[in-house]
């Protein structure tokens, strides 16, 4: 059974107004407990409105959302219980930090969840340590960080829910290189530690080559592509036509077969094609 | 060409801020007029401080910035300062004073005592320039990043600017707004001759550079054409820095021992130089 | 819900109304306002409410819109009439219940301060929907123009309304954002008692203030940068003209005004 799935999921901002605009139609997503998933898609491609039906923070117009089978709009509770199991990172999430301290920032999911002390207390050490948040921080007014420490901080009071679905719309959006890699080296990290679903929405192609299995394209508050990264990547054109760009790797392999290397059409990072460039060098060409 | 920004050994620190390493600590580069250039460099390696001395917002504490000859810490100059060179800032929202387009970008021509028909003439000008004269009368909220942001060029191409700097303006962009802004101020520096800075950390923005300066720490580190300065890829690496993905898998394709150029930047390039090493 | 405030925006257009210089329609408020609060009777409100249907009529602005914008003050409509209601006395007693008498008197009064209240506010929205916020302050600027002699800052202060206006729909965007990410983290912002939803705000405000500081820091450099140096010597690319519209309506207002007031003088 998926851990999450949408049937017919649509919605339909402002209904019945003049500035009425369809955001979702039709939507069906079935995602997979452990799935690495990563969502692409324009500005205003539907993708940010998606994810905030998971939690239940936004109410279909009409379809449903299932967490583990159960319809999460069908009771008040359920709704509300579906906020701590699908974790919602949102974009800039620093900007939400209001708490005296670091740690009581970090500690707010799971006092809203009504946990016991020592578990809190617990979570919150983990979640820290998940995002590389150093403890020596803890008694820090949020305000006090960096920019970059700030986000960790934000990411960590959604991971300290332990969600079962941890969403993150544009968790590298405005850091430097250095920052992003190292975000994502820690999502990864964190995926792989706890077997956590992990949804990533990302206009980075590079970012989501790098890490997702399986990558669901947007536009027009449809799904118009759901595959692996291999086979999303291959259809250059189509990317371009809806707005996206592919991975400079994508392009340079393209580019490549025109001028007769074989290399092969799964390439889509640069390791990938290093690889590729490389065994065409030994006499055989493999992915 | 003679340099239209000299910025000589600027050491510079935050009020407040004794007790840590200075921001700026001997930073020094010239910027020709009429050309593209990028500042790259990690968050934190003073670009931004340096950009706000390139106008007179922050005056050096130790050394001088010079624009097309003006001292920035002559205070009588400082508006002739700022429409040589204007600034466009991160983020589009925090730069707009209007609640319509068109009103905002009057807003320098105003603040300059400019008559009001020639306001006007400059205000459509501009907008033409950047593409957005159609949403002149739009409200700014409204508009896409990517909109924004060229609405916020525009409000400084009224002044008449001959330098534009630029700090990370899409590091709040998508791909499609981002190359919206940065295909406009490629055309305004080459058919316009405006002097662009572009400050980023997006390595792909630096490929078509005329020049490319790296800080850190608070100075120049390297300057170069991109070529010369992406082929140096260990020690942008060791800067925090990446290179762009054509330089990378050169780089990378190197180290295993084939035989490839160091400066094949555009995806062209690269492709032919790898097509030819394996014939 | 945050959305639905339309305080400070307007409805592009091309009227009659909208053409107008904003110091008219500044003036033409404030009168009608006086006339308002000197109106007593049947015949004055009607015919003041003549006047506003007119206007609405003419601005092609829709009823919907007005009435849009006054339900956010339904409260303060409902709490006065029932204060009037209540406390007015005089006329023939209706019925009375414990310390409450209701009075012909009382009803009279509520139902002429709830209109009152409506028509005040109807008028005001008109003026913002017709108007452009930066004509509005460029107008409001002008109007002050003579208290500058007595060094009142009437420049920053029109400019502090301009982009308080350009701000508003920006940080609205931004609360409603907050307010989903503190959702997201299990806030909850709708139920327990009043003391534990005022706490609950925290997480909303904090964030929200830090952000407009963060804001107005920016704002400020990127002004400077465009070489704001306060009022001196500042022009302006939309010059205001007063033309014949302008005078009519001014002519108008003062009719209205007379009118209203010398029927008031004779009791009606």
């Amino acid at each position: 059974m998926p851990i999450i799935k949408t049937e017919a999921l649509t919605h339909i901002y402002s209904m019945g107004s003049p500035f009425e605009s369809v955001a979702l139609e039709n939507v069906n997503i079935e995602i997979s407990q452990g799935e690495f998933v990563g969502l692409i898609g324009h500005t205003g491609s539907g993708k940010s409105t998606f994810v905030q039906h998971l939690n239940g923070l936004l109410l279909p117009t009409s379809g449903r959302v299932l967490l583990d089978g159960t319809d999460i709009n069908s009771s008040k509770k359920f709704r509300h219980d579906a906020r701590f199991k699908v974790g919602l990172v949102f974009q800039y999430p620093e900007y939400q930090l209001f708490e005296d301290t670091v740690y009581r920032d970090i500690s707010f999911g799971p006092r809203n969840m009504k946990l016991p002390k020592p578990e809190i207390d617990e979570r919150v050490h983990e979640a820290a340590g998940f995002v590389g948040v150093p403890e020596t921080l803890f008694d820090k007014s949020p305000l006090e960080l960096s920019g970059g420490q700030k986000r960790r901080v934000a990411i960590a009071g959604v991971i300290a829910m332990r969600p079962d679905i941890l969403v993150l719309d544009e968790p590298t959006a405005g850091l430097d290189p250095e920052g992003c890699e190292s975000i994502l080296k820690n999502i990864s990290d964190y995926r792989r530690t706890t077997g956590a679903t992990v949804i990533l929405v990302s206009h980075s192609m590079e970012d989501i080559a790098k890490i997702a299995d399986r990558l669901i394209v947007f536009d027009g508050g449809r799904t118009v592509m759901d595959a692996c990264p291999e086979k999303v990547f291959s259809q250059a054109d189509k990317l371009r036509s809806i707005g996206l760009d592919v991975p400079v790797a994508t392009d340079i392999a393209a580019r490549l077969r025109e001028l007769g290397v074989s290399v092969p059409e799964c390439c889509y990072t640069v390791e990938q094609l290093r690889n590729a460039v490389l065994s065409l060098k030994k006499g055989a060409a493999e992915c | 060409m003679k340099p239209i920004i000299q910025v000589k050994d600027v050491h510079f620190r935050y009020s407040g801020e004794e007790h840590l390493p200075p921001v700026l600590n001997g930073a020094s580069l010239e910027i020709e007029e009429g050309s593209f250039v990028v500042i790259l460099g990690h968050n934190g390696s003073g670009k931004s401080t340096l950009a706000k001395h390139l106008n007179g917002i922050l005056i050096p504490n130790e050394g001088c910035v010079l624009v097309d000859g003006m001292d920035t810490r002559d205070a009588s100059k400082l508006l002739d300062i700022r429409r040589t060179v204007g600034m466009v800032f991160q983020n589009p929202d925090n730069q707009m004073v209007a609640s319509v387009v068109e009103d905002d970008v009057a807003f320098a021509p105003e603040n300059l005592g400019i008559p009001p028909k020639e306001i006007r003439s400059r205000v459509d000008e501009a907008l033409k320039l950047v593409d957005m004269y159609e949403y002149r009368l739009h409200a700014p909220h409204l508009l896409s990043g990517g909109q924004k942001q060229r609405v916020a060029i525009a409000g400084v191409i009224a002044m008449r600017p001959r330098c534009i700097v630029l700090d990370e303006p899409t590091a709040m962009l998508d791909p499609a707004g981002r190359q919206e802004v940065i295909g406009t101020i490629k055309r305004l520096c080459r058919e316009n001759g405006i002097t662009i800075v572009l400050i980023t950390h997006h390595m792909n923005e630096a490929v078509d550079a005329d020049k490319v300066f790296v800080m850190s720490n608070g100075r120049v580190i390297s300057q170069g054409t991109p070529k010369e300065v992406f082929s140096n890829v260990e020690f942008l690496k060791s800067e925090g820095l990446t290179v762009p993905d054509t330089a990378e898998l050169l780089y990378k394709l190197r180290l295993s021992g084939i035989d490839l150029p160091a400066e094949a930047l555009s995806i062209e390039e690269c492709a032919q130089a790898i097509a030819a090493a394996l014939k | 819900m945050l959305k639905d405030i339309t305080l400070g925006q307007y409805f592009p257009g091309n009227s009659f109304i909208h053409r107008l210089d904003p110091r008219t329609k500044l003036l033409f408020i404030i009168v009608y306002i006086t006339a308002l609060f000197v109106s007593k009777s049947y015949v004055t409100y009607g015919i003041l409410l003549l006047v506003l249907a007119v206007s609405i009529a003419v601005s092609k602005i829709r009823l919907s819109a007005i009435f849009k914008g006054l339900k956010p003050l339904m409260f303060i409509m409902i709490f006065t009439a029932i204060l009037n209601l209540f406390y007015t006395k005089g006329g023939t007693e209706l019925f009375s219940f414990w310390v409450f008498t209701v009075t012909t008197k009382g009803v009279e009064f509520a139902f002429f301060m709830v209109l009152r209240i409506m028509m005040l506010i109807s008028g005001t929205f008109l003026l913002t929907y017709t108007t452009t916020p930066m004509a509005l302050t460029d107008g409001m600027e002008l109007l002050l123009t003579p208290f500058k002699k007595l060094h009142v800052p009437v420049h920053e202060f029109s400019m502090m309304m301009s982009i308080a206006l350009r701000f508003i729909p920006t940080l609205i965007e931004e609360a409603d954002k907050i307010t989903n990410a503190q959702k997201a983290r299990g806030a909850d912002f709708e139920t327990g008692k009043l003391t534990d939803r005022a706490k609950a705000l925290l997480p909303l405000l904090v964030p929200l203030f830090v952000s407009a500081f963060r804001r107005a820091d920016e704002l400020a450099i990127a002004m400077e940068s465009r070489c704001y140096h306060g009022g001196e010597g500042r022009t302006r690319m939309k010059k205001l003209k007063m033309a014949a519209p302008d005078i009519l309506t001014l002519v108008f207002s003062a009719l209205m005004l007379a009118v209203i007031i010398i029927l008031a003088r004779f009791g009606i």
